[in-house]
């Protein structure tokens, strides 16, 4: 009884000196600590930056060529004019052609993304009853930014032509009570769950945490492990009398100590640099990067077992970590993805960290709101980390 | 009492064998050498001792524990001096000792005490408090003996404990290692220094492909030269010529003549430790002799004589490439 008590004891004195050791030696290397700050920092930057914002349109060269003889042409362009300056951003930077060839020399050369063109019959065509039309010209080359300017010429069209259809109306009936409850018998309001405008930032901080993370736990304790077995150092911790179960336990401890740190700095980055908003409670988000971390461990134990070199686990991590990047929904929605990959990315551990990380810090979701998520994670976690440690302890000595 | 018991021990890497049957005992308090040149299977032999690989078949027993049963038991009682140096170089000479001296379950009163008495006796105490990555090879070759006797091992085994060292922290060791030996720890020591095994060790290994060729005492390997009665003697004479050489060859008791340079020839009777014919036949052909030496075997002159090479001829010759292991998940070289 008090053998076991003792070798209990004995267990976690060894893992805590062994977790110390690790961390000091890595507190002492300049070199680790510096890509230790710098990598979340540059990972921030470079997604965040890079990644379109939420307002696709911002400043786009949207060229305008009123042919129009009457004066519904002029409403038009006023009404653009207006649409782009209400928004907190200018939306369209205008350029006022003469014709259309000259719209599409401009989009040729890529000045302008877009051209409205208003024929000249166009007041006279609405006046005469007659079905009038605007031509939209396009830059087919970016997709993006086309569909932008579609969709916000279509909806600043029909909202003039509803404004045109109240009018008539109130000229053929006098007395009517309400004809824009005729015209637009209802409307679409959108509203958030929490409070203020949702940026990319929001949608990719929990992303880079639980990347942050994952490169910790898994690259981190490979690298560590295998380091130690090439420096050497690792024969005199094999040849102490302590558990093997210590080794990975030390291990692990200090690179999720690291990884915290890291994805902390992360978080930190975020709330100051780009105006993130935590929504939900910040208990539940350590919790929740503790369990990212656990759900990583046993697979980055695995590999440190199985790769004997250095170069062999880094070979080993990149192809695993690479795909998961991508597909677990870090950096993109999951579901713009075509459903193959949709799949693939439901069996990575990575995709239901991000999942719940996001919920929490977009949406501000309690710990009910993602029981599916925390439950897998706890589930990869386990099976990994029984896997794991057996053949960790076999891998050891050879 | 033998601290070391070794019966059959075998270790394979895939298809290649790097130790192959090996046997041998070590008496307590002895200082046991495997003499061989690189790649020969010592460090292999000696990392199963120590519980860091395990054995393909046979077995051995270290200070009376089995090293695949009893892996703590014999962790516990062994130090470990390896060909890589165990400490790290970010932490302090007396974080290093003492982290070892932690993970080896030494209450903290013991720890410091020992860590006094090594870095005095290793002459390292003014560098207790330096980063360990400061220091030359030497001054870490020494702390890092310090961390293998932390714990009052009873069998310290080292690695090519001088390999890299300049002569002066190579003579250091040795006088520590023998001093240690006085004390009545067993030492295991693997090298390829001829000298070293010479100078350190009561008991010779010499170990080649894998195999012991040759195990025994030092004097006794070589009187495995002399065993035939033979003396061997070089001769210098001022007006050495070739039929002189000739007339020495063909003479019944000497078995060979080679000329070392233009004066000197290195000559080994035949059955017979008397030289007074040589010299008389000398005398008659009207050389004259400016000195004469009786050479004594050396290491070197055994190690030709069992395994049919100089110790520098085969350097890795049987090694395998890294490359061509390491997918089959044991690889060789650390």
């Amino acid at each position: 009884m008090t053998g076991m008590f003792g070798n209990l004891k004995g267990l976690i004195m060894h893992s805590l000196r062994l977790g110390i050791k690790d961390l000091l030696v890595f507190a002492r290397d300049r070199m680790m600590l510096i890509s230790f700050v710098i990598m979340p920092i540059f990972m921030m930057l470079m997604v965040g930056f890079i990644f379109p914002s939420q307002n696709v349109l911002k400043n786009v060269s949207f060229g305008v060529v009123n042919l129009d003889e009457g004066s519904m042409g002029g409403q038009v362009v006023l009404a653009l004019q207006q649409m782009s300056r209400s928004q907190n951003e200018r939306m369209f930077d205008i350029t006022y052609l003469h014709s259309k060839g000259t719209a599409v020399d401009q989009i040729k050369y890529q000045a302008i993304s877009g051209a409205l063109i208003i024929p000249a019959d166009f007041s006279a065509k609405i006046s005469a009853g007659e079905q009038a039309s605007v031509i939209l010209i396009t830059d087919q080359s970016n997709p993006q930014v086309s569909a932008g300017i579609t969709g916000t010429i279509n909806g600043l069209m029909s909202a003039m032509a509803s404004q045109l259809i109240v009018q008539k109306v109130a000229a053929l009936v006098p007395n009517f009570p309400n004809p824009q409850q005729l015209v637009v018998p209802f409307t679409v309001e959108t509203e958030g769950i929490v409070a203020g405008k949702p940026n990319y930032f929001e949608f990719v901080a929990p992303g880079i945490m639980a990347m942050t993370i994952m490169f910790a736990a898994m690259t981190g304790l490979a690298g560590s492990i295998s380091r130690e077995r090439e420096l050497g150092t690792l024969d005199g911790i094999i040849s102490a009398p302590i558990s093997r179960l210590s080794i990975i336990l030390g291990k692990s401890f200090a690179q999720v100590v690291r990884g915290l740190l890291q994805a902390l700095l992360a978080l930190i980055l975020t709330v100051v640099l780009f105006g993130v908003v935590v929504h939900g409670s910040y208990g539940l988000l350590a919790l929740l990067l503790l369990l990212t971390v656990f759900s990583f461990i046993g697979i980055g134990i695995m590999i440190s077992a199985l790769a004997s070199q250095q170069e062999t686990a880094m070979t080993i991590m990149m192809t695993l970590t690479f795909p998961m990047l991508f597909l677990s929904g870090a950096l993109f929605p999951i579901q713009q993805m075509p459903v193959v990959m949709q799949w693939i990315s439901k069996a990575l551990p990575l995709t239901y960290a991000v999942e719940a990380l996001r919920k929490c810090v977009v949406l501000g979701t309690g710990i009910s709101g993602m029981m599916t998520e925390v439950w897998v994670m706890v589930g990869f976690g386990v099976v990994f980390t029984v896997i794991a440690i057996p053949v960790f302890n076999r891998a050891i000595t050879r | 009492m033998n601290m070391i018991e070794v019966e059959g021990l075998t270790r394979r890497f895939g298809d290649f064998t790097a130790v192959d049957h090996i046997s041998f005992t070590v008496g307590k308090g002895t200082v046991f050498g495997f003499l061989g040149p690189n790649g020969a299977g010592k460090s292999t032999a000696i990392r199963m001792l120590c519980t860091l690989l395990r054995p393909s078949e046979g077995s051995a027993r270290v200070v009376g524990f089995d090293i695949i049963k009893e892996q703590d038991e014999v962790r516990r009682h062994i130090g470990l001096v390896a060909e890589k140096i165990i400490l790290y170089d970010q932490l302090t000479a007396e974080e290093n000792l003492s982290l070892f001296g932690r993970l080896n379950n030494l209450p903290e009163e013991q720890i410091k005490q020992a860590i006094d008495k090594w870095l005095g006796r290793l002459h390292m105490e003014a560098w207790r408090k330096h980063r360990v990555g400061t220091f030359s090879t030497g001054m870490k070759q020494r702390i890092n003996v310090a961390r293998a006797l932390l714990h009052h091992p009873d069998v310290l085994f080292l690695d090519e404990p001088t390999l890299g060292l300049d002569p002066q922290t190579t003579h250091a060791i040795h006088e520590f290692i023998l001093e240690l030996k006085g004390e009545g720890i067993t030492i295991v020591l693997t090298t390829h220094d001829m000298v070293e095994a010479e100078t350190l060790c009561q008991q010779i290994a010499i170990i080649d492909q894998a195999k012991i060729v040759a195990l025994d005492t030092t004097t006794n390997l070589k009187k495995l030269l002399s065993g035939d009665n033979t003396t061997v003697i070089d001769v210098e004479i001022a007006n050495f010529n070739e039929p002189m050489l000739s007339q020495l060859k063909s003479m019944e008791s000497i078995a060979s003549v080679t000329r070392s340079d233009t004066y000197r020839v290195r000559i080994h009777t035949r059955n017979t430790d008397n030289i007074a014919p040589i010299l008389s036949a000398l005398s008659a052909m009207g050389a004259s002799v400016r000195a004469i030496n009786t050479v004594l075997p050396t290491m070197e002159d055994v190690f030709l004589h069992v395994t049919g090479r100089e110790i520098r001829d085969k350097v890795a010759a049987n090694v395998p490439s890294v490359g061509g292991h390491r997918w089959r998940g044991a690889s060789r070289v650390r």
